[in-house]
């Protein structure tokens, strides 16, 4: 491999590795603060992608104002799974929650069925994200660039919103205790309703910058791409943001330098995740960065 | 009599009863009515065995569509003609073993059981020290890693063609009869001593624990009777539909298994049975809003994936408002309906 064709290789494992950071970190605060895997939030990042490209497209909103419209409207969906289907789940056994994650999420996938249809659309992208700059003998989409900068700040105003502000302690207070916060007047539902919108406008944001970056729209686009990033929570530490953003990237650089380096494996590809999956489940189960949680008797 | 000789003769004739229709149904019944029949015996297979996995020992798999994939793959080679897989694997030829094996029906359905249970046992092993979802989302990777694999191995699975005119041997009295089989057994290992330890460690893990129960053997030995089941089931599913390619196996066979299990009712064997049959007709049932209709000279448009928009809803509404399912752990036996009917004798 010429040095110029690992630099390309890297940087593209650094763009998908931060749109798995992205969709890692609402996997990772849902279940830092209720223990839930929110299965449905594959199909947040999926629905993010496809509200851009229907403003765009069939509304005729300049580009912007679609991203900030879908952002938006994201989180609100976000916030309205976690009222109808987990909220009056929380007293009930975790598993319960979990089949009724599992269920909203094939409920939106198949909603997107209904109404988007079965049939994968192309992405048509502004003109100037097709300009290739060279550098050196590295050939770079702006995107490849533009991709992990945006999450970088995303993710700073995110870090910012957990250990700056209020309502960041109270995620932190919940995560580490959820009855003793609740008892000391943190408002539970309220903050946890606030995780729910964070976690689902930045993978939103993800969603949209997958379809530029893979210019395809398809209601199940968002299912792989999100066990990718719920493994990349794990192998960082699930509960942890930074574990999240480091497993992210990590999976993302792995992933393509292998198919890079031993492209006869490319089939396998998909399976990779998860055999990392496993195999950190079975050394070290609380990830990279992640703290022990205790079982509780 | 005894109440228990009064049950066993109940039992019986309930199978003879149940032999009558089947065979009334083979001769009165159309093509698509047997093919629902053949689904519900297939689906409650499933069901109660994902049943004595989840339901009874209370380790939360996400994994049966991977069983079902490594019996649909075992029993189709077995039962394919060498010559019919010569015609089929235009890939890559398949490997000589794979070309020559062939075996009768009943021997490749147990071949598909058996090796299912085998993976179950060396998968089960490391993966059943993990807790709850974690259990779940590792169970679920290696399903995905079993459809990788038969994505990738043409010289033995096809690659992602997949087989076609697997031969149709399964008809109603083979899956009816490995369906009968598959409750006895279940209903006698849940109400032997093994059963009494396997809800003991659902129940509460640490105090079976604490009571000296090897928990560890007994989650492994349901979780391989379970892959076992799930084998046969996806066994007789490949002859029954006689295509399959590894996008059949995807998550969501699992989730309709895991909605028929919850919708029935975890921990209970009837449960399973209704929600089976309940849930196998629906689906048909429901094939009717995603194909076009036509009214005289007007067409309706189907809509399609209407069916699980209704069927996820459905799941979510029940586990929100009836999380226990119809019959919660409850059994729907004789001796509740035989006490009803004591009941009714007193009255009078």
């Amino acid at each position: 491999m010429t040095w110029a064709m690992f630099v390309q290789h890297l940087l593209n494992g650094v763009t998908l590795g931060s749109l798995y950071a992205l969709i890692a970190i609402g996997y990772t605060m849902v279940y830092g603060i209720l223990r839930l895997i929110n299965f449905a939030h594959s199909e947040i990042f999926m629905l993010g992608a496809y509200f851009v490209f229907w403003g765009v497209t069939l509304i005729h909103l300049p580009w912007t104002i679609a991203v900030v419209l879908a952002i938006v409207s994201i989180a609100g969906v976000g916030v309205l799974v976690d009222r109808v289907a987990y909220r009056p789940l929380r007293d009930a056994p975790r598993i319960s929650a979990l089949i009724s994650a599992i269920g909203v999420s094939f409920f939106l996938q198949n909603v997107a069925i209904v109404v988007f249809s079965a049939i994968p659309r192309e992405v048509y992208r502004p003109a100037w994200l097709e300009n290739v700059i060279l550098v050196g003998d590295v050939r770079l989409l702006p995107l490849t660039l533009l991709v992990p900068v945006l999450s970088f700040l995303l993710m700073l105003g995110l870090v910012y919103i957990v250990y700056k502000t209020k309502a960041g302690l109270g995620m932190r207070a919940i995560s580490k205790d959820i009855e003793t916060s609740f008892t000391m007047g943190v408002p539970v539902n309220k903050i946890i309703a606030l995780t729910f919108g964070i976690g689902s406008a930045l993978a939103a944001a993800s969603g949209i910058m997958w379809a530029l970056r893979y210019p395809q729209l398809q209601p199940v686009m968002g299912v792989i791409p999100g066990f990718k990033a719920f493994i990349a929570a794990v192998v960082g530490g699930i509960g942890s943001i930074q574990g999240a953003v480091i497993g992210g990237l990590g999976l993302g650089i792995v992933e393509i330098m292998a198919v890079a380096t031993f492209p006869e494996l490319a089939g396998y590809r998909d399976a990779l995740a998860f055999i990392l999956l496993i195999a950190i489940l079975l050394i070290k189960p609380t990830g990279l960065l992640g703290e022990k949680l205790e079982d509780k008797l | 009599m005894t109440e228990n000789r009064i049950k066993i003769a109940l039992n019986f004739a309930a199978t003879g009863i149940l032999a009558l229709f089947l065979w009334w149904a083979q001769d009165f019944l159309g093509g698509y009515s047997i093919q629902i029949l053949n689904l519900i015996a297939v689906n409650i297979i499933l069901a109660v065995s994902l049943n004595l996995i989840y339901g009874f020992t209370g380790m939360f798999s996400l994994g049966h569509a991977g069983f079902m994939a490594i019996g649909a793959y075992a029993c189709s080679i077995l039962i394919m003609t060498p010559g019919q897989k010569e015609m089929l694997f235009i890939l890559q030829p398949a490997y000589p073993w794979v070309q020559n094996a062939q075996a009768p029906f009943l021997v490749a359905v147990i071949a598909g059981g058996v090796l299912a249970a085998l993976v179950g046992l060396l998968v089960g092993a490391p993966l059943l020290r993990l807790g709850d979802d974690y259990l779940g989302i590792a169970t679920l990777g290696f399903a995905e890693i079993v459809r990788v694999l038969a994505n990738n191995i043409p010289r033995i699975t096809n690659g992602a063609l997949g087989f076609k005119g697997i031969p149709d041997y399964a008809n109603i009295w083979w899956n009816f009869g490995w369906c009968l089989f598959t409750l006895y057994v279940i209903y006698r290992l849940i109400n032997s001593n093994f059963g009494n330890t396997l809800m003991a460690i659902r129940d509460d893990e640490p105090a079976a624990k604490a009571m000296g129960i090897n928990v560890f053997r007994y989650k492994l030995l349901s979780f391989t009777i379970g892959s076992f089941f799930a084998g046969i089931g996806g066994a007789l599913l490949a002859s029954l539909v006689s295509t399959i390619d590894p996008k059949m196996f995807l998550f969501t066979l699992t989730f309709n298994v895991l909605m028929i299990v919850v919708t029935g009712g975890l921990g209970s064997i009837t449960g399973s049975v209704l929600a089976s049959i309940a849930i196998t007709i629906l689906l048909e049932w429901l094939r009717f809003v995603e194909n076009p209709i036509f009214l005289g000279d007007y067409e309706l448009k189907g809509i399609p994936g209407m069916r699980m928009v209704v069927f996820s809803l459905a799941l979510i509404i029940i586990i929100l408002f009836r999380r226990e399912g119809l019959m919660g752990m409850r059994e729907f036996g004789w001796g509740r309906l035989l006490g009803l009917v004591h009941k009714r004798g007193e009255a009078k």
